[in-house]
């Protein structure tokens, strides 16, 4: 008897099929890694970049694409190493209003309809700008608080898992299971029928770009309690980052198809190809090639097993 | 409709009269003493983003989700590998030169060869070869530093009857792409299917074609920057092109190209390209500090986003 799956778990199968096997890969080359140290080590960078790319799913999942993450995270990273810690009140009124304006944002571009890339590129001078206002040169501190949530030690499992497991758990409520994340998928799917049946799209946008800026918000402080200084330029590079997590988690850029678990295994992967070339002793000079052909592997078996999908489906 | 109504109904007036007003406010603080050197200089700097961000807006003309992010490291890939072959010989420039469009033209084919085989969108695809060209990069420009043919760096460098030679350069291929956009049916094609990818398929446009030689033109046009910065700047450096991924997006979007493809123009880009330019040099001007400055860049990008958007949807 076959197993009839839906088709959204079959959009997982890729993804988690790409971790299992890089795992496996990095577990027979440095058999050390199998341990709870050396597991927390390998992913806590993961946690920050899975909020980020839960963040950037958000807004894709909407149609749209957010160019500016990576500029808005060292932002927030910068807050949470200066006003957070010094004054915690202010620290949360600024990040509070970040969020609204990251609202505000999806509200203008759907109003003036914009092109979301030139808004969110400009928005990215503005977070680079404001964060190069508050720390120069690199410095600061984490809160404590941060400091001990990101370095605590869960039994059975270490944080970095235990962490990307709620993140994911609770991105796919909000994204599969309420009826708010039906209607931002909805405005992804089918802009036109959702207003017709009496949404309001500004609202819905307005609330994925807040959710993002909220996700956005976490993986700054997370990024923080991990480095423990900030820095304005801490996390450019993750805007990209968070675009080709969404896509190898199994989501497209058009019609609201997302998957949150796919998106935190999307940027799992991404963070072990990084040491996985590392053990390899691969060149420093082509570490980053490697992580391109990576993603193309990837994407080339999600290509084979999509034909596979339909060719089931046929009879 | 008189012809000053006209004009006001182009997509590409608004980036041209943003790119003026910034230019008059920044002469008018230095009393008009330094209009030529910064005129000059507008020209000469905005060339380079002339040059890619029309690549780039033949591929956005292609429509939603069609980008190319591979621009940045085919510049550096192009300009190091370049210079490298001329080794300061004045003798070596064209084979220097082909060497740098041979490199477009491979990226180029990779980009769409993923696009392609993998059904991969553009986005990720021009990124994964991105990395793969910027490996290439790093891996050849490992710690050297050759200096550009001296007749080439003295060519980037210098100008014509008053007009920087690099903006001559900039003029030439903006008028190819004019006539190729406006003039030849390759340009109705792209536009075409920039509007519906299906109906232009239904219409027997060779559609793969036509997106292949687009994807092909834009990496072209990138190496050709990069050649030339490498011998603007004195020589290629590994960062050469990282400012250029977002200006060449940034360029073709205010320059009034549709985002959603289909709709296109050249004399925009060079309004917008001027522009960005002028903007940072205003705010220099006026002695503002890095921060600050990017963030009234921010601004100023939305602001002028917003204007010339906002007047587009209301025409429609």
């Amino acid at each position: 008897m076959r197993l009839r799956l839906s088709s959204d778990a079959v959009r997982l199968v890729i993804p988690a099929l790409s971790l299992t096997i890089l795992l496996a890969a990095v577990f027979w080359l440095q058999p050390r890694a199998m341990s709870y140290f050396g597991l927390n080590l390998l992913l806590n960078l993961a946690v920050p970049i899975a909020l980020a790319t839960i963040a950037q799913m958000f807004v894709m999942a909407v149609n749209d694409l957010d160019l500016s993450i990576g500029a808005f995270v060292s932002f927030v990273a910068c807050v949470t190493a200066t006003f957070l810690r010094d004054a915690p009140l202010v620290g949360t009124l600024i990040l509070v209003s970040a969020i609204g304006v990251y609202a505000l944002v999806g509200v203008v571009i759907h109003l003036r309809n914009l092109p979301s890339i030139v808004v969110t590129l400009g928005m990215s001078f503005v977070w680079a700008g404001l964060a190069v206002l508050m720390l120069p040169a690199p410095g600061g501190q984490a809160p404590d608080w941060v400091r001990w949530l990101m370095t605590a030690k869960p039994p059975l499992m270490p944080m970095a898992i235990v962490a990307s497991i709620i993140i994911a758990v609770v991105a796919h409520l909000i994204v599969m299971r309420s009826s708010l994340g039906v209607l931002i998928r909805g405005v992804g799917g089918n802009e036109r029928s959702v207003e017709r049946a009496g949404w309001s799209i500004v609202a819905a946008r307005a609330a994925a770009y807040g959710l993002a800026g909220l996700f956005a918000v976490a993986a700054g402080i997370a990024l923080v309690g991990l480095t423990t200084s900030a820095d304005a330029n801490i996390a450019l590079r993750y805007t990209l980052l968070s675009i080709a997590g969404v896509i190898l988690g199994g989501g497209e850029f058009t019609g609201g198809r997302v998957s949150p678990i796919g998106a935190v295994i999307g940027a799992l992967t991404l963070t072990l190809a990084g040491s996985f070339l590392s053990f390899l002793r691969i060149s420093p000079d082509w570490q980053i090639g490697a992580q391109g052909a990576i993603l193309i592997i990837v994407l080339a078996l999600r290509l084979l097993l999509n034909r596979v999908e339909k060719r089931g489906a046929r009879p | 409709m008189t012809p000053l109504s006209r004009l006001a109904g182009k997509p590409w007036i608004w980036s041209w009269i943003a790119a003026f007003v910034v230019w008059f406010a920044t002469i008018m603080v230095t009393g008009g003493a330094s209009t030529l050197g910064l005129s000059q200089a507008a020209f000469t700097f905005a060339a380079f983003s002339i040059i890619v961000g029309i690549g780039q807006m033949f591929v956005i003309t292609l429509g939603p989700g069609n980008i190319d992010l591979s621009v940045p490291a085919t510049m550096t890939l192009a300009g190091t590998v370049a210079l490298k072959l001329m080794n300061g010989d004045n003798g070596m420039i064209v084979p220097g030169l082909l060497v740098a469009v041979l490199i477009g033209l491979a990226v180029g084919i990779g980009n769409y060869a993923l696009i392609k085989a993998l059904r991969i969108p553009p986005i990720i695809a021009t990124l994964s070869m991105s990395f793969i060209v910027q490996s290439a990069a790093i891996w050849t420009n490992r710690g050297l530093r050759i200096k550009p043919p001296s007749f080439l760096a003295d060519f980037t460098t210098s100008s014509t009857l008053g007009v920087p030679n690099v903006a001559l350069v900039a003029l030439a291929i903006s008028l190819l792409a004019w006539v190729l956009l406006e003039k030849t049916v390759y340009g109705r094609w792209i536009s075409a299917i920039g509007q519906s990818m299906a109906a232009a398929r239904m219409a027997g446009i060779p559609v793969d074609g036509a997106r292949f030689v687009t994807y092909l033109l834009c990496a072209v046009l990138a190496s050709l920057a990069g050649y030339l910065l490498a011998c603007f700047s004195g020589g290629a450096a590994l960062n050469m092109g990282s400012e250029y991924l977002l200006m060449s997006i940034a360029v073709v979007v205010i320059g009034g190209t549709a985002v959603a493809g289909g709709d296109s123009n050249v004399p925009g880009i060079w309004g917008a390209s001027l522009f960005m330019f002028l903007v940072v040099s205003m705010l220099n001007t006026y002695g503002i500090g890095a921060g600050v400055r990017l963030i009234m860049t921010g601004l100023i990008i939305i602001s002028v986003i917003m204007l010339a958007g906002g007047r587009r949807t209301g025409m429609r």
